[in-house]
């Protein structure tokens, strides 16, 4: 399972995720930035426990009484996703190997949110399921709904606690405080407000937080800009030359000297499976959209956020290129010569921050950072605590009870994992390594989800027993490619295929999806297919048509109409591969 | 907890979201710090702050950018107010 960024984790296969802090350097916050830090807090407090008010029954609590407006849903969709290895990443991805970083947004999340909008969202939304995973049960029953759910729950967890590390090293290197601190206080804040407020208070503070995100990291570009003297300046200076100046065919990103292979890698892997799987079927966005207000605004959600989703690397990558430039430490560490302060690229934001910003607009930039940090982790547990309760509580331990009871199993399950997660966070920061050999496991468990999904929609034929199997097997198949690999789990792979790297990720993904397609077809032929009374509402040909419109869509303005909006976004991503080719 | 569509012909009784409404929390939070930026732009930019950025008075114009940010949101939510039906 993915850590944060659209396919960022699978992406980062053989790359160290985001090393451990250095104590190199502190950013001397002052009395103005801690006072703009402090105001972030206490609104996202104030939002849990205003939204405390609008609970009052589990649905409330978990699916925000599917009651929010698109624009809310989709913002709240992006920003669940726009955490720490979003923003730290891409932008070192983007001071090491340039405009191709550029693949991450419009190939890699784009065309599949577009997607989830148009074709998958009538499905979910239509159905009334909760979650995924439900999703899973209804149309396969319990086999592919365990090895779903468990493997989405334990993901979480461990995604939380990553995210956690994280924004406890980042505030033990702003701000100084030990880390178990920092690990402490940042759990607290996370878990006060959906402990209180539920989805809603995650949701609204993930569109707040997409807010002052945006707000501290678009002054730190323009300041950057105007340092390193505009995209002429950028063209003029980056190195090397034009190689990362254009995005195709990438293959410095992919690691795939041939550049057929390397384009045929790009749109295949991380275009098709490796973003399809995570955009469409991943709970913790997925269910975001699922809080809106009607179907077409479910629809519109993931459409909504994928024109943010856009424009946002203009203010991760650009940054990053520019520290790539101006930034001694990182100048250094990219030509190989020179002292580079034991920076690593993903402190080109961080190190920006230092050079560029005043006191003030500092701390604009730390409660953004800080901001983006926590989205990740409440996102994550927002996500699991719904997974836990419905899917394993309720259908597997305790059904029939009162729905005040599944509440409570909710508030309880957010707090374990909390406690879990402050748990991982310690675990990461003793053993580095494992951790992202295990994020590279659960990313295994993803790759496959979007081949059974889509099978499963369009092929009422498709059995019980071939959902289960192919998840298995496509999984079975990732693994098996990954040690195969030379890189993807450290020492253990053994380099009988010649790929490292993200080429190594874009292979083991695409293995899942062609295993699981193939076990799926054959073991449906020899099995017998569910009676087609309980698959309505599950697979296309089985659903009245009209319900997967909603009753008012004809009667909507244009700018309101998913198809629209998503023939128009999809429009710009194209213009925008164009100009940056 | 709310609707944006105008035109609901119902007839339960509704209360606008006020304060609750993000979007006055997002205009709250981004119109102060556009407040305090603007004054640490005016009042409190040394020239070695100012030479970190080749001259440019970051704060200033952020902050600037800010309000402007904030009175959008604050003008959007007063136009088009988002309205709960009142229960019980």
């Amino acid at each position: 399972m993915e850590p944060a960024g659209g396919s960022c984790l699978l992406g980062k296969w053989g790359h160290p995720v985001l090393q451990a802090a250095n104590d190199t350097f502190r950013l001397n916050a002052d009395f103005f930035d801690y006072t703009i830090i402090a105001l972030y807090f206490a609104v996202v407090l104030g939002i849990g426990v205003l939204a405390k008010r609008q609970v009052s029954s589990s649905i409330d609590f978990f699916m925000s009484g599917r009651s929010l407006p698109a624009w809310v849903t989709g913002l709240a969709f992006i920003s669940a996703n726009l955490g720490a290895v979003e923003i730290m990443g891409m932008s070192a991805n983007g001071a090491e190997f340039g405009v191709a970083t550029f693949h991450y947004f419009w190939i890699g999340a784009v065309p599949a949110m577009l997607f989830l909008g148009i074709v998958m969202m009538p499905f979910y939304y239509g159905s009334g399921v909760r979650s995924v995973p439900e999703f899973m049960r209804r149309r396969f029953g319990t086999g592919a709904h365990l090895v779903n759910a468990l493997s989405f729950s334990v993901a979480q967890l461990l995604i939380a606690g990553i995210n956690l590390y994280l924004l406890a090293t980042i505030v033990n290197r702003l701000l100084g405080w030990p880390l178990w601190v920092s690990l402490i206080v940042a759990a607290v804040v996370v878990l006060s407000y959906i402990t209180l407020g539920g989805l809603s208070a995650a949701i609204y503070n993930e569109v707040l937080q997409f807010f002052v995100i945006v707000a501290a990291l678009t002054p730190l570009t323009i300041v950057a800009l105007h340092k390193v003297g505009g995209w002429e300046g950028i063209k003029d200076k980056v190195q090397p030359g034009p190689e990362q100046l254009s995005s195709w065919p990438g293959t410095d990103l992919t690691g795939i000297s041939d550049p057929l292979w390397s384009t045929i890698g790009i749109v295949f892997g991380l275009g098709f499976v490796l973003s399809f799987g995570y955009w469409t079927t991943n709970f913790v966005e997925v269910q975001r959209a699922m809080a809106s207000e009607s179907l077409s605004s479910a629809r519109r959600a993931p459409i909504i956020g994928a024109f943010p989703k856009m424009f946002i690397p203009f203010i991760v990558i650009i940054p990053g290129m520019a520290a790539a430039i101006i930034i001694p430490e990182i100048t250094n560490l990219k030509s190989g010569e020179g002292d580079t302060g034991g920076a690593t690229y993903n402190d080109a934001i961080l190190l920006l921050m230092r050079d560029l910003l005043p006191n003030g607009m500092l701390g604009v930039a730390i409660a953004g950072l800080l901001a983006s940090f926590m989205a990740g982790m409440a996102a994550n547990i927002s996500a699991f605590n719904t997974v836990f309760s419905y899917d394993l509580w309720q259908q597997y331990v305790k059904k029939d009870k009162p729905d005040a009871y599944y509440t409570f199993v909710g508030r309880i399950a957010t707090v374990a994992a909390t406690v879990i997660a402050i748990g991982t966070a310690w675990f990461a920061s003793n053993y580095d390594n494992l951790m992202n050999y295990l994020q590279t496991l659960f990313g295994f468990f993803n790759a496959p989800l979007f081949a059974t999904f889509i099978l499963g929609m369009f092929w009422k034929r498709m059995t019980a027993t071939a959902g289960w199997t192919g998840l298995v097997s496509g999984t079975a198949a990732a693994v098996a490619v990954a040690f195969l690999s030379e890189d993807a789990f450290g020492s253990a792979s053994t380099g009988l295929i010649g790929l490292s790297g993200q080429g190594a990720s874009f292979a083991a993904a695409g293995a899942a999806f062609v295993v699981d397609i193939a076990v799926s077809v054959v073991v449906t032929l020899f099995t017998r297919p569910r009676d087609e009374k309980d698959l309505k509402g599950l697979v296309y040909s089985l659903t009245p048509k009209e319900s997967l419109v909603d009753p008012d869509a004809k009667a909507l303005p244009w700018y309101q109409s998913p198809t629209t909006l998503a023939g128009i976004g999809l429009v710009i991503v194209i213009v925008l591969n164009l100009l940056f080719r | 907890m709310s609707t944006d569509h105008d035109g609901t012909t119902d007839t339960t009784p509704k209360k606008r979201a006020g304060l609750f409404d993000i979007r006055f929390v997002i205009a709250g939070l981004i119109g102060v710090y556009g407040v305090i930026l603007v004054l640490l732009g005016i009042f409190n930019a040394s020239d070695e702050e100012l030479a970190r950025g080749d001259g440019l008075n970051i704060n200033l114009w952020a902050g600037l950018g800010m309000l402007v940010g904030a009175a959008v949101f604050a003008v959007w939510a007063r136009l088009r107010p988002v309205v709960v039906p009142v229960e019980d």
